[in-house]
C-alpha cells in the first residue's frame, strides 16, 4: 500500500516537472525541471522494481544494528564533491592569472570566472562539507545515542534530495539562475526543495537522538543539531521571495535595501558560525578523542563552549557590512560580538589540542591524528584573524580586498577540509570493515601537500590583499589617488600565481586521499565484523 | 515603526538580561559541585556502542555504573 502511494506520488512529480519543462521561460528552469523529471523517473523504476518483494528481511531485527549504508553513500559523496571542488576552485585561482582561461569564445561566456565562482563556493561548502556533515553527524548520533537511526529509509531520502539540491544548484548557476546572495545562489525552486529536505534531516536527527540509550546527549551532537536548527531558520528567513513565474527561476526578494543587505549577511555568517564551525566541531568534540583514544580534555569546557558559542555568533553578521549604509550601533554590535568570540573559539580550541595531552607521541606515528590536530590549530588561527578583520580599523583596509579571500581559506582548507580528511580516514576502514588504512605514507604524503598548499594560498593572499588595500588608499600630496584599480590587478599577478598553486597541492592531496580511501576498500579484505571487540576503557 | 520601537526596547532590556542569565545559569550548572562523575560518564560515551546499538531495555548497563 505504501508503495503504491509511493509510485502515485513519484509519478504525479514527474509528469508535473514534464509540464512545467515545456512551458519553461528560461533554460536554467527547464533543466531544472528536466532534472526533477529524470530524478522522479528513476525513483519511479527503483521503487516499481522493489514492490511486492515481500521476501523476509535479510536482517530480521534492524534495530540491533547501526544503518552504516547511507554514511558510506556519503562519504563516497564527500570524496567525489571535494575532489570537484577543488578543481573547480583551482580552475577559477588560475582564470584571475590567466584570464584567457575562461575561454570565452570557445565557451561562449558560460566557464566564466562569474559563473564558476558560485559553483566553486557551493561545491566545497555545501556539496562537500554539506555531505561530511550529514555523513558524520549520522555516523556519531548513531554510535553516541546507541541506537539505529530513526525513520527507516527517510535517511536515505535525506542524501539523495541533497544531492538533488547539489545538481540543481550547480545546473542553475551555469545556466543563469541564481539570486545573488552570497552562498545563497539558488534560485527559489532549489530552496524550497532544499527546505523540504533539511526538515527530513532533522527529523532523523531528533528522532535518533529522541530514543537514545544513553541518558545523556553527548556534546558533539548539540553541535550537530544547533547547526541543523539554525541552517534551517537562516535558509528560511534569507531565502523569503517571491517567484515571478511558477515556470521561471526568476524570483523577488521580500526585503529590500539595507535590510536584504543585513539579512543576507546575517545569513552568510552565521552559514559560517553554524554550517562550517558547529557542525565541523561536533565532528571534532568525536573524532579527534576517537582517534586519540581519549576522551575530551574537558567535557565542561566543551558545554560552556558550545552554549557561548550559539549565544555569540547570531550577532556577528554586521561586520561584512563596516562602512556602508547599515546603522552605525548595527555595525559596531556585530564588531564587538565578533572580537567577544574569540573567547569561546579558543576555549574550544584549547579543549581540542589538549584532549592530546600525555599521547603527545600519536603526533609523530599517527598522520591522521596529525591531520586533525592542524586543523584544529587552523581553527584556532582564523577565529583569530577572523575577529581582528572585523575591527572597523582594520576592515578598512582589509574589506574588498584578497585578505578576506585568504582568511576564509585558511579557515576553509585549513579547520574544514583537514577535520574532513581526518574524518574520511578514520571512518573508511570502520565503514568497509578493512583492518586499516591502504597506505598510511599517502596519508602522510596528503598531509604535507595540503599543509603546503594552505602556507602558499595563505600567505599569497596576505601579501596580495594588504598591497592592494595600502594601493587603494594611498594619496599624493595634492589629495589625488595615486593608483588606478588596474594598476592592482597588475600588482596582484605574481601572487594569483602562487595561490593558484597552492591550491594544485591541496588538489593533488586530494586525489591522494580519494586513491588512498579506493584502495583502502578494493585492494584489502574484509576482517570478520568487529562485533566481538572489546569495548575499549 | 511602533512595532519596531516597542521590539527594539524589549530586545536590549529584557531579553539581553534574560538570556545573560541563562548563560550564567550554563556556566554555573556546568561547575556545579559534585557534577565530575556525569561529565566524566558523558566523556566516554564515544567509547562504547562502536559496533552495535544497546540492547532493546533500558539504557546500557556500561551508562549506569
Amino acid at each position: 500500500m505504501w508503495d503504491y502511494l509511493k509510485l502515485a506520488v513519484l509519478a504525479v512529480i514527474a509528469v508535473l516537472a514534464a509540464i512545467a519543462a515545456n512551458y519553461a521561460h528560461d533554460l536554467a528552469y527547464m533543466v531544472n525541471a528536466l532534472t526533477v523529471m529524470l530524478a522522479a523517473a528513476i525513483t519511479f523504476i527503483w521503487v516499481l522494481r522493489n514492490t511486492g518483494n515481500d521476501q523476509p528481511a535479510l536482517d530480521p531485527h534492524p534495530e540491533r544494528s547501526y544503518n552504516d549504508g547511507v554514511v558510506r553513500a556519503g562519504v563516497i559523496a564527500t570524496t567525489l564533491w571535494g575532489i570537484v571542488g577543488f578543481l573547480v576552485g583551482v580552475t577559477i585561482a588560475f582564470q584571475l592569472a590567466f584570464p584567457e582561461l575562461n575561454f570565452s569564445e570557445f565557451a561562449q561566456g558560460y566557464m566564466n570566472f562569474g559563473k564558476l565562482r558560485p559553483l566553486h563556493t557551493s561545491a566545497v561548502i555545501f556539496a562537500f562539507g554539506g555531505n561530511a556533515l550529514i555523513a558524520t553527524s549520522f555516523y556519531v548520533v548513531q554510535r553516541t545515542s546507541a541506537a539505529r537511526l530513526w525513520g527507516g529509509n527517510l535517511a536515505w531520502f535525506v542524501f539523495w534530495g541533497f544531492q538533488l539540491v547539489i545538481v540543481l544548484a550547480a545546473s542553475g548557476y551555469i545556466l543563469g539562475a541564481t539570486q545573488s546572495k552570497e552562498y545563497a545562489e539558488p534560485e527559489w525552486l532549489t530552496d524550497w526543495w532544499l527546505t523540504v529536505v533539511w526538515v527530513a534531516y532533522l527529523a532523523v536527527f531528533l528522532g535518533t537522538i529522541v530514543k537514545r540509550k544513553e541518558p545523556h546527549i553527548y556534546v558533539a551532537n548539540w553541535f550537530y543539531l544547533s547547526f541543523i536548527v539554525t541552517i534551517a531558520m537562516l535558509h528560511v528567513v534569507n531565502n523569503l521571495s517571491i517567484p515571478v513565474s511558477m515556470f521561471g527561476s526568476k524570483s523577488v526578494q521580500v526585503f529590500s535595501g539595507v535590510q536584504d543587505a543585513m539579512t543576507q549577511w546575517w545569513y552568510g555568517h552565521n552559514a559560517v558560525g553554524f554550517f562550517l564551525t558547529a557542525g565541523f566541531l561536533g565532528m571534532m568534540y568525536y573524532f579527534v578523542p576517537k582517534q586519540a583514544g581519549r576522551p575530551v580534555y574537558s567535557y565542561k569546557l566543551s558545554i560552556i563552549h558550545f552554549w557561548a558559542l550559539i549565544f555569540l555568533y547570531i550577532w556577528a553578521g554586521p561586520h561584512h557590512l563596516h562602512y556602508t549604509a547599515l546603522p552605525e550601533w548595527a555595525s559596531t554590535l556585530g564588531m564587538v560580538f565578533s572580537i567577544v568570540l574569540w573567547m569561546p573559539s579558543w576555549g574550544g580550541m584549547i579543549n581540542g589540542l589538549m584532549t592530546l595531552s600525555g599521547a603527545w607521541d600519536k603526533l609523530r606515528t599517527d598522520p591522521i591524528i596529525r591531520m586533525m590536530v592542524v586543523s584544529v590549530g587552523f581553527y584556532g588561527m582564523s577565529t583569530f584573524e577572523g575577529p581582528m578583520m572585523s575591527i572597523k580599523a582594520v576592515n578598512s583596509l582589509s574589506h574588498y580586498t584578497d585578505w578576506t579571500i585568504g582568511h576564509v581559506h585558511s579557515g576553509a582548507l585549513g579547520w574544514n577540509g583537514m577535520i574532513t580528511f581526518g574524518a574520511l580516514y578514520f571512518l573508511v576502514p570502520k565503514l568497509w570493515h578493512r583492518e586499516r588504512l591502504y597506505s598510511l605514507k599517502l596519508v602522510s604524503w596528503h598531509f604535507w601537500l595540503a599543509t603546503i598548499g594552505i602556507v602558499l594560498y595563505a600567505a599569497s593572499m596576505w601579501v596580495t590583499g594588504i598591497m592592494e588595500g595600502l594601493m587603494w588608499r594611498e594619496v599624493d600630496s595634492q589629495g589625488f589617488l595615486v593608483n588606478a584599480f588596474a594598476d592592482t590587478v597588475a600588482a596582484k599577478h605574481p601572487m594569483y600565481v602562487v595561490r593558484g598553486l597552492g591550491g594544485l597541492l591541496y588538489l593533488t592531496g586530494g586525489l591522494i586521499m580519494a586513491y588512498n580511501l579506493w584502495a583502502t576498500v578494493a585492494k584489502q579484505p574484509a576482517v570478520a565484523s568487529s562485533n566481538s571487540a572489546v569495548p575499549a576503557e | 515603526m511602533e512595532i519596531y520601537t516597542l521590539a527594539r526596547e524589549f530586545a536590549d532590556s529584557w531579553a539581553l538580561l534574560a538570556l545573560v542569565l541563562v548563560f550564567l545559569g550554563v556556566v554555573i550548572w556546568a561547575f556545579r559541585p559534585g557534577s565530575r562523575g556525569v561529565h566524566q560518564n558523558a566523556a566516554g560515551i564515544p567509547f562504547r556502542h562502536d559496533d552495535r546499538p544497546a540492547a532493546d531495555s533500558g539504557p546500557s548497563q556500561e551508562a549506569l555504573k
